[in-house]
């Protein structure tokens, strides 16, 4: 399944499916980074509301993710993460340290922009 | 669905994804708040990725329980893999002897009501966890 990227100025915006396997997330992994490098990103926002389940094999992929695009020099937002996906995760264990978050893709954009706002 | 139960094998990760989607598919259809249908999900994700990276392959079968009041969902995941030599250990947060987070089961108990694991080392591991609706 892929996943669809949007390039919106310097920022990518990668919306997740609800039924992604552990193969899609291995490839999308690959594949952010590599468009990160491609069009010079600054920051990548990973939007998961559709994910109905973030077990531990997700949010080790999205943690590495955000990692990677950090050696980059790029930020990653994961936003949309659903109160019942929270839920569960703290249940798990799993926790998304170091990575930032935002409620919803208008509030991962305006934290981008506080963050460039400050480093310009 | 009258004593009806789901099986799925779990042969490769595409598997992990359809084995949950039943597992959220019946929790609706008992009604089960959506809070606890994703944590039963999560579970099953859980229990099928363990079985996937310790024994390669099993199986998970959903099925509807009636306890004296209440109605429940019982997911059993069995495979014929290695084994878990110290269960004790297993069960301990922190421990892992894949490379994985090592939060497989601790974390699979917290999300469930119930949860009973049985395992012969060389024969294999069953592990069966209960939800009830509230």
């Amino acid at each position: 399944m892929e996943v669809p990227i949007l390039k919106q100025g310097a920022v990518l915006i990668a919306t997740f499916q609800a039924a992604l396997s552990d193969a899609d997330l291995n490839h999308l992994r690959m594949g952010l980074v590599q468009q990160v490098v491609k069009f010079r990103s600054r920051a990548v926002i990973v939007d998961v509301t559709a994910m109905d389940v973030m077990d531990s094999f997700a949010s080790r992929t999205l943690r590495e993710i955000a990692h990677m695009i950090r050696l980059r020099g790029a930020e990653t937002v994961i936003v949309g993460i659903q109160p019942e996906v929270a839920f569960a995760m703290v249940q798990l264990g799993l926790t998304l340290e170091g990575v930032a978050t935002a409620l919803d893709l208008e509030e991962g954009l305006a934290y981008l922009n506080e963050k460039f706002k400050t480093t310009n | 669905m009258p004593a009806g139960e789901i099986r799925v094998a779990i042969k490769s990760d595409q598997d992990i994804v359809a084995a949950r989607q039943r597992g959220r598919a019946l929790a609706i259809e008992l009604s089960f708040s959506s809070g606890d249908a994703t944590l039963i999900a999560t579970a099953i994700s859980e229990l099928a990725r363990n079985m996937l990276s310790y024994a390669r392959k099993g199986e998970i079968v959903l099925k509807r329980i009636q306890g004296s009041s209440r109605v429940g969902i019982l997911v059993i995941a069995s495979d014929d893999g290695p084994g878990i030599p110290d269960i004790r250990q297993a069960l301990r947060d922190g421990f892992s002897t894949s490379g994985s987070l090592g939060l497989g089961l601790p974390g699979v108990r917290r999300l469930m009501d119930e949860f009973e694991i049985t395992s012969q080392p060389g024969r294999g591991t069953i592990v069966k966890v209960k939800k009830w609706k509230q």
